[in-house]
């Protein structure tokens, strides 16, 4: 492993577009030289198919299944090679409702570092389902690992929700070790006021939000033909934002900082002071909307 | 009878009395609902043929008495060899039950290991709060000089992050920040004891080496004539270690034994309680890191310590339990390349003496057959001591051999006409080698405690060797290692060989023409 390797992760609510940020991001990345290996850390494994123009690749834990152990794999067998030479590997897990997906990452991650994946690359990004549920899908931000995360959310009050509760994770790991909160990156999803209250939440969290990505629905006709944007219309407007934001992340190595998140209280208060929610009369609490009008 | 006070029976003779007998029939034939005796000898009758042996083999979801241990065992055993160092198994406490009672029973010494005892509670909400409080707890009440962390499963599945764990309790209080607290995530369903020992000993010079988890500055290598030794996971130990520091002394050379567990599990009686004696100190082990070469005698329980050394500058050399004369010559030649230091008259003699034994006694352990099984150094090192004395090892088994492993059997097979025929089995377990034993049939079997199964259900005798052995007493206190080491494994061969003579030839008046005094 080279000593310069920049290690980043894409963390983030379920469904806000992390895998889909993070492989156009990436794409626009090897157009500044970079060389890339993705880790795809979720079991639906679904972190590559825009750079291997496949539904799904093969995973780690499902060719380790087959093959009876984990030893007995070949990193050929799990590495597939797609758009612009990025490297591409899913980690994988169980079927939903068993087993433990958390190990599955730790297996993968140890896996791919004895089996010399990270050699020859400039970076490696981890692609992280919603939420640090547990300490395996904190395997990532462990010493030694990404050194900057990147939380991608957008104005809805339950991917800052996430934000937070995933800043709260970074935070227990960044005392002892190295990992640092790279910034937010807001998808847009036209809710209210969303840049300023992205850039509310940076600032409260201790960051910057890195980049507001504009909703585009070119990204959704990319998509549908398993391509990035980059690879389906390079000259797009879209196309340039996800290079912007490549450019950002790319300077950013080292300025990130440990994060400071607020509790539940303090988000909704957020939220108040923007405007998008009105101050809760208690009375209303837990009453429907028909309830609440004959009030 | 029930027992009494004048004549107390020990439960050889007390459950052969009538009254026993008579319980233990109804038992079986009210409650444990038994077939009938003729199936029963149908049934084990069926599982000695080759169709039955074809079938075990096609297993694939099942493991039976697998010969091999978990990870954490070997960390344990691994962090015993180092200078009052407390072992601490981050994880739940039975297994740590486990491993100080298997290493208690094989060295009959107690074992000192601590666990953080982690509940469902820590299951659910990581372990940090056990970290902290064991650490804690372990370096108040037993005071040792460094506390070794391994993992067990539990703490693995739920992905407990040991570094940072020992940062926050040292941020918390629980041992001073500059205290040593080396780490290895030894996961117990990832490879075997040799794994662990492996992950263990590596944490250990790396936390030295390498700045002490960021703490300190790297270490920068200053290169010495001393040479490291390393002695893998070994049952021997006590006798082994001893041996190798006898041969280094007579020759003159500088060394430090790494992960030294001669004396911890040799300890006196005289009066002290040594819960920690002896070991590799802390001052050698930082210092073990200018040393001009690290000879490894177990290359398969160093898989991963031996490239760290190797990247921090040093020579390594690695061996695969050396045994016997070709095996020892091939050691001590390496030693003497490495240091320069002549190998002494005294050791000259010593092989002279190994050479006349096993010349001695050629007619009988030659073109005999044997089936062993152990882990996979010491299967390699034994089986090529066995071709050396013109025996066939027929059947090599290891549980936790790989790819690699069964090429360097397979390599040792073709490299003399009494490895012809010898099959190699790795992955496999002692159900298998059941069917082989069967199917194949061979003079006699190396193996562990647990091959006293094998032995009684197919009659081939065994001579016990490896770990555990926990039913013979005082083996590991012999080497097997060096030309004594050769000398005391071919008297054990020999021992079993006249025995099994004597057995079959003491019927008076039928077999007792052959029943000699001189073998």
């Amino acid at each position: 492993m080279s000593d310069d390797l920049r290690q980043i992760a894409f963390y983030g609510k379920g469904g806000i577009g992390k895998s889909t940020t993070s492989q156009n991001t990436l794409a626009a990345l090897t157009e500044l030289g970079q060389k890339i290996l993705i880790v795809g850390c979720d079991p639906k494994a679904d972190s590559t198919r825009l750079i291997l123009h496949s539904k799904a690749q093969d995973t780690v834990l499902s060719l380790a299944a087959e093959a009876g152990s984990v030893e007995d794999l070949e990193i050929e067998d799990v590495m597939k090679v797609g758009y612009k030479d990025i490297r591409c590997v899913e980690s994988g897990g169980p079927e939903p409702g068993v087993g433990c997906a958390g190990r599955g990452v730790i297996t993968s991650i140890n896996f791919l570092e004895e089996n010399g994946a990270y050699d020859g690359v400039d970076y490696v990004s981890y692609d992280v389902l919603g939420d640090v549920v547990c300490g395996g899908f904190a395997m990532p931000i462990r010493e030694n690992k990404a050194q900057e995360i990147y939380i991608v959310m957008s104005g809805e009050m339950m991917a800052m929700y996430a934000a937070n509760n995933i800043s709260k994770g970074i935070l227990k790991y960044a005392n002892s070790g190295g990992v640092r909160l790279g910034g937010l990156v807001c998808n847009e999803r036209k809710t209210d006021k969303e840049l300023e209250l992205a850039e509310a939440l940076a600032q409260r969290l201790g960051t910057r939000l890195i980049h507001f990505v504009p909703r585009d629905n070119i990204v959704q006709h990319a998509e549908l033909r398993r391509m990035t944007v980059l690879e389906y219309a390079p000259e797009s407007d879209q196309a340039n934002q996800y290079r912007q934001l490549a450019k950002k992340i790319h300077e950013n190595g080292g300025n990130g900082t440990i994060p400071t998140p607020i509790t539940m209280d303090e988000l909704e208060d957020m939220l108040m002071e923007f405007g998008v929610m009105t101050a809760v009369d208690e009375n209303m609490v837990g009453k429907t909307s028909s309830v609440a009008a004959a009030v | 009878m029930t027992q009494n006070a004048d004549n107390v029976l020990d439960h050889f003779n007390l459950f052969r009395e009538p009254e026993y007998q008579e319980m233990l029939k109804n038992k079986k034939e009210q409650f444990e609902y038994p077939e009938p005796q003729e199936k029963l000898v149908q049934v084990r009758e069926w599982t000695k043929t080759w169709e039955y042996r074809e079938k075990n083999f096609q297993r694939e979801a099942l493991t039976v008495n697998p010969a091999k241990a978990c990870q954490p065992l070997g960390a344990v055993f691994a962090a015993l060899g180092f200078e009052s160092t407390m072992p601490f198994v981050h994880g739940s406490q039975g297994c740590v039950a486990y491993y100080r009672s298997h290493l208690s029973r094989h060295f009959k010494e107690p074992t000192s290991c601590v666990s953080s005892s982690m509940t469902e509670d820590a299951a659910v909400f990581g372990g940090l709060n056990n970290m902290i409080d064991g650490l804690a707890n372990t370096y108040n009440m037993y005071k040792p000089k460094m506390i070794a962390v391994s993992t067990t499963c539990m703490a693995e599945v739920i992905g407990d992050d040991l570094n940072a764990f020992i940062k926050t309790s040292k941020d918390k209080g629980s041992v001073p920040g500059e205290y040593d607290v080396p780490f290895a995530h030894t996961p117990a369903f990832v490879g075997s004891h040799i794994t662990g020992y492996d992950n263990a000993l590596k944490g250990v010079l790396s936390h030295f080496w390498d700045g002490k988890a960021g703490t300190v500055p790297a270490l920068v290598r200053e290169p010495n004539e001393k040479i490291n030794f390393i002695g893998g996971f070994d049952g021997y130990t006590v006798g082994n270690t001893r041996e190798i520091k006898r041969i280094f002394d007579l020759m003159g050379v500088d060394y430090t034994i790494l992960a030294d567990t001669s004396e911890i599990f040799d300890t006196p009686t005289d009066g002290y309680f040594r819960m920690y004696d002896g070991g590799t100190t802390l001052e050698d082990t930082a210092a073990a890191l200018n040393a001009r070469a690290t000879f490894s005698m177990q290359a398969f329980c160093t898989e991963k310590t031996l490239p760290l050394i190797a990247e921090h500058g040093q020579e390594v050399v690695a061996l695969n339990c050396p045994m016997g004369v070709k095996a020892t010559d091939h050691f001590l030649m390496e030693v003497s390349r490495v240091t320069g230091k002549p190998i002494p008259e005294e050791l000259r003699k010593e092989r002279g003496r190994l050479v006349d034994a096993i010349a001695d006694s050629t007619a009988h352990i030659h073109g005999k057959k044997f089936a062993l099984y152990g882990d996979p150094d010491q299967c390699l090192g034994l089986a090529a001591f066995l071709m050396e004395l013109g025996a066939e090892p027929t059947h090599v088994l290891a549980t936790n051999g790989g790819k690699e492993w069964e090429a360097k059997v397979r390599a040792l097979f073709d490299s003399s006409p009494f490895g012809k025929g010898c099959n190699v089995y790795a992955g496999k377990d002692l159900w298998h080698m059941r069917s082989l034993l069967f199917t194949e049939p061979v003079d006699f079997l190396f193996g562990n405690t647990y091959g006293k199964y094998l032995e009684r259900d197919t009659g081939t005798p065994l001579i016990r060797f490896g770990f555990p052995i926990f039913d013979r007493h005082h083996h590991h206190r012999y080497p097997i290692w060096g030309y004594q080491g050769g000398m005391n494994m071919l008297v054990r061969i020999l021992d079993k060989i006249f025995d099994e003579i004597d057995n079959n030839t003491n019927v008076p008046s039928q077999s007792d023409y052959s029943f000699d005094i001189i073998r």
